[in-house]
């Protein structure tokens, strides 16, 4: 009937590991990454690029995975939540979310806190209309926002002193 | 055998389900996946009101991938969360609002389950649309459903408590006002999703997202005839509930059945424009409220009538109805109260119950009126209210218990911090300051099915290990209750919450809790897990007690440890749970919690009462653009009296929750709906059924907030705590009503309070006119002869009244 092959088979970079993976073409990175990478932590809220829980990084940068092609991934750098602990350690944006109440649900926190990490590694002395700016695409019904940007705050604090701690060594 | 100091209660800690929420850990219902699973999917009527003919299967059941295919055949028996309002087929052939679902299909996988939608063949014979409640009382015929009052008069009822005409009569002046508050959905970040599978014993497993398991679990049995206890229902941690996973829902039922037939697993996800339309959002509601005045600013009376717009379905409508009114009398004194309240049904997704349940809309309404009161009677709007507010323990008109209360110093406390005095009427135009106050309840007295039955179970397992494991049928949807259930398990145990193992939401393993809805949980499920905790306790002093040979009351459970004042090193938690165990076996104890009667004796008291009630008080402050109308909100202030606080990290965050969700209704949400144009089909349809055209607020439009939690603990309550999760969003939209009319001298009497809206009331301002934008008429509702029941004040049994003692009781007043 046509030429579209059934499956495409891919190799990922997920989260610092290569990651060969087969899925139907007409998938999004969001499907790819919850369907066959069994990689749940990456929600999805509205499928149609409005609401930010599918946030994940290409490349270091933010992208709503649900509008992003999977076949146009191979070879590309992705970050998803699960890749952002230290091992068993809690990446500091993570601690701050705990500690702060970033995350009552929980729904939206792992997109939020993918968004924040794109900024936090561009820059640590982001101040808080930054942190809200760049979190105004991450919808959240539950915190009032208010707590996921004292928890941004805090993290990048928390990331400026071990920035500072390794200089140091 | 009490510590002296609370060591768990009261200090900020991380929720016990933080780090599975910050590491993406956590399973919500669509990340779970069970080996030959199958997909569903289902068909949506394009009609608002319509009959389905017919519904040719054939070329959908033959298509490759297609497992099954389900009509409204297969499912005879209706279902409905109230009762009074069994009045939905989870798949039906009278399609009531667009997006109702008539047909499923189940597939390999949800590709292929959408495309099979498209070969079923659906013939429809439309109705004619009910569009509006005034539409509604104009139009009997066709009706939306076969029950109800009449015509399309889904519910209609109408209390006096004590004489209300004669106290108007005798009131210096009577404020009518007309309010309309627009309804708004829940918008919950996770939509839900249901899988439902055999397991291995056979019996029926739906995982879903729910916040009532309970619920959902009778119903299920009812809709598909067998027995509950061949049923489990887990509720996976909810993405969000605010109220719009209570109801039992049609993709529950129907992923259910298939499963039941197939043998299979099978899964549905609502899409996003789905979950517009499973809605059960907060009603629509008009509002007309005559209320006496003294000139010195008390309320002798108020007459309330409500229209509600209910929708295609029942859902919770019966008790929505009900809260349009009842709360009214709870936050300022109200001898005399009058309430009529109708709820029609229309050809729109059902509504049903949103965080505050039916109270948001007459709160608005009442405060934005007090604020009224003030100017006419040269008051400050906070002297108005402390002069009024009702006293603790005292009954009101309609024979609810208020309890403790708190709002005087929730007022003081945010006028203060607000430096209220120095702003309100004195601040620039443009700028202003409204404050408003409001009651919400801690559970409701009565469950939704009557039984005598109690409304939370907890159970406690301990054993030798030291860990306790703690059983309860309570949800957690966000707001934290497996954290309230640990801390207060952890709080009379004397140990660490990390030694807690919390398991929720099971049907099939945990004890019967109701839900989570109605502000229930921390005080119901607390409750209980006081008393399995302390029984619990008993057993280890017990043990201990012998071994150190002292009394047991004078043991101490504290740090981890059990000992006895004279002798602070005693022995290790865990050393305690392994003597209890060896001197009784097995360690375990079940709590319970009723809650208490209430005073109220006549039909349809039993929609108010709850154990304890919160209150809150609120300061907003605006500043207007008068060019464009545009709304900035600075700053808010908010306190709310929460009895206790359990976990500040948490309470503050219902709080802030709150007062996000209420500013975004009171700016900008709406479930509103249009006519498509005529060549099209002129159906009724949602306006904008997805996230970027249902506005919400952004991280960018959110103010800050000032907190103050007000601790007056309850007796009622778990220690003192109340609820917070309902409570602080109610009095956010009158504030922001309030400080408009602060900023720039203009009243908008409807939520959402919209930039258009503020600027054609500037323009009716400059004309000269009365600067007012807000409904112009209120109906005429066939309302029914009212309940007469005589108020407490005036020597009443709480039973509703024969004519004779109502003319003897008006007499002795006299």
């Amino acid at each position: 009937m046509s030429a579209i092959p059934e499956r495409v088979h891919l190799d990922y970079m997920v989260n610092g590991e290569p990651s060969p993976v087969s899925f139907a073409p007409y998938k999004t990175l969001l499907e790819v990454l919850r369907e066959d990478l069994n990689l749940t932590g990456t929600k999805h809220g509205c499928e149609l690029g409005e609401c930010g829980a599918c946030t994940v990084l290409l490349d270091g940068q933010p992208v709503l995975s649900c509008l992003v092609l999977a076949l146009e991934c191979g070879g590309r750098r992705i970050e998803t939540i699960e890749g952002l602990a230290r091992g068993p350690e809690l990446h500091p944006l993570q601690a701050a979310f705990a500690d702060f109440g970033g995350s009552q649900c929980g729904y939206c926190t792992p997109g939020v806190i993918m968004t924040a990490k794109a900024l936090l590694d561009k820059d640590l002395n982001v101040t808080k209309e930054q942190i809200k700016e760049a979190t105004a695409g991450n919808l959240c019904r539950c915190t009032g926002y208010l707590q996921i940007t004292e928890a941004i705050t805090d993290a990048a604090r928390v990331m400026r002193e071990e920035k500072r701690g390794e200089e140091r060594k | 055998m009490n510590k002296k100091h609370l060591e768990v209660v009261g200090k900020p800690r991380r929720r016990v389900d933080a780090r599975a929420k910050v590491t993406g850990a956590l399973r919500f219902a669509d990340d779970l996946s069970l080996p030959r699973m199958l997909h569903c999917k289902l068909l949506r009527s394009p009609h608002p009101h319509a009959m389905v003919v017919s519904i040719d299967t054939a070329k959908a059941e033959r298509h490759p991938g297609v497992h099954l295919v389900l009509t409204k055949k297969d499912f005879p028996v209706p279902f409905g969360i109230m009762p009074v309002a069994v009045d939905e087929f989870p798949l039906t052939d009278h399609a009531r609002h667009v997006g109702d679902p008539v047909a499923a299909v189940v597939a390999m996988d949800e590709q292929t389950a959408d495309f099979a939608l498209g070969l079923l063949e659906v013939k429809y014979e439309k109705l004619k649309t009910i569009s509006d409640p005034e539409e509604a009382l104009n139009s009997p015929e066709p009706r939306i459903h076969e029950y109800g009052e009449q015509g399309n008069i889904h519910r209609n009822q109408s209390y006096e408590f004590g004489d209300v005409d004669e106290a108007l009569a005798k009131s210096d002046h009577v404020f009518e006002d007309l309010f309309f508050y627009q309804g708004n959905t829940h918008l919950p970040m996770e939509q839900q999703a249901t899988l439902a599978n055999l397991e291995g014993d056979g019996k029926l497993l739906v995982t879903s997202s729910t916040q009532n398991p309970h619920y959902l679990h009778r119903q299920l049995a009812r809709v598909l005839q067998i027995p509950e206890a061949r049923i489990r229902v887990i509720a996976t941690p909810n993405g969000g509930g605010f109220g719009g996973k209570c109801d039992p829902a049609n993709h529950e039922m129907v992923v259910a059945k298939a499963a039941l037939v197939l043998g299979r697993p099978v899964k549905i996800g609502l899409t996003r424009e789905e979950v517009f339309y499973q809605h059960r959002g907060r009603h629509p509601v008009l509002m007309k409220m005559r209320t006496g005045v003294t000139k010195d600013g008390k309320l002798p009376a108020m007459h309330l009538q409500t229209l509600l717009d209910g929708g295609g379905y029942g859902s919770h409508g019966p008790a929505s109805t009900f809260y349009t009114g009842v709360l009214t009398p709870v936050t300022y004194e109200l001898p005399r109260f009058k309430f009529e309240a109708c709820r029609t049904f229309t050809n729109k997704p059902a509504c049903g119950p949103k965080r505050g349940h039916g109270t948001p809309q007459p709160r608005f309404g009442q405060e934005v009126q007090l604020d009224k009161i003030a100017e006419k009677l040269r008051m400050d709007p906070a002297e108005l209210r402390l002069g009024m507010v009702t006293k603790a323990n005292s009954l009101t008109a309609n024979w609810l218990n208020v309890g403790s209360t708190a709002l005087v110093q929730c007022i003081n406390e945010v006028v203060a911090r607000s430096d209220w005095k120095n702003k309100f009427g004195k601040m620039k135009e443009g700028r202003g300051v409204g404050l408003a106050c409001s009651t919400y309840m801690c559970g409701a007295g009565l469950p939704i099915y009557w039984n005598k039955l109690p409304h939370s179970g907890v159970q406690l397992l301990l054993d030798r290990s030291g860990q306790v494991t703690v059983y309860c049928g309570a949800t957690e949807i966000g707001q934290g209750s497996d954290d309230v259930l640990a801390t207060i398990v952890a709080e009379v145990l004397g140990i660490d919450t990390g030694l807690v193992r919390c398991v929720t939401g099971d049907t099939g393993i945990t004890p019967v809790d109701l839900g989570s809805y109605s502000s229930r949980v921390t005080i119901m499920m607390g409750n209980a897990a006081v008393q399995a905790a302390e029984r619990v306790r008993a057993q280890l002093a017990d043990a201990v007690a012998e071994k150190l040979e002292v009394l047991p009351d004078h043991l101490i459970f504290s740090g981890g440890k059990v000992f006895h004042p004279a002798n602070a090193d005693g022995i290790s938690f865990r050393e305690a749970v392994e003597m209890a165990e060896g001197k009784f076996g097995t360690i375990g104890a079940v709590g319970s919690y009723s809650p208490p009667r209430p005073p109220g004796r006549y039909k349809g008291s039993g929609v108010g009462p709850s154990p304890a009630y919160s209150f809150s008080a609120c300061v907003v402050e605006v500043e207007v653009d008068p060019n464009t109308g545009w709304i900035e909100v600075p700053k808010i202030w908010i306190a709310h009296d929460i009895g206790r606080t359990l976990n500040p990290v948490l309470a503050r965050g219902q709080v802030i929750g709150g007062v996000y969700m209420g500013l975004s209704e009171a700016l900008m949400e709406e479930q509103a709906f249009r006519r498509l144009p005529e060549k099209l089909s002129s159906a009724l349809v949602h306006k904008m059924p997805s996230m970027l055209e249902y506005k919400s607020l952004t991280a960018l439009d959110m103010p800050d907030v000032d907190v103050a939690l007000i601790e007056d603990p309850d007796p009622n309550c778990p220690f003192g705590a109340k609820e917070v999760g309902q409570g602080p969003l109610l009095p956010v939209m009158p504030a922001l009503a309030n400080a408009i009319f602060d900023a720039v001298g203009v009243r908008v009497d409807e939520i959402p309070v919209t930039p258009d809206k503020v600027l054609r009331a500037l323009e009716l301002k400059s004309k000269g006119l009365t600067p007012r934008v807000g409904p112009d008429h209120f109906p005429s509702v066939p309302y029914p002869e009212p309940v007469y029941v005589i108020t407490p004040e005036e020597g009443g049994d709480g039973k509703e009244s024969k004519k004779e003692e109502r003319k003897r009781a008006s007499a002795a007043v006299v």
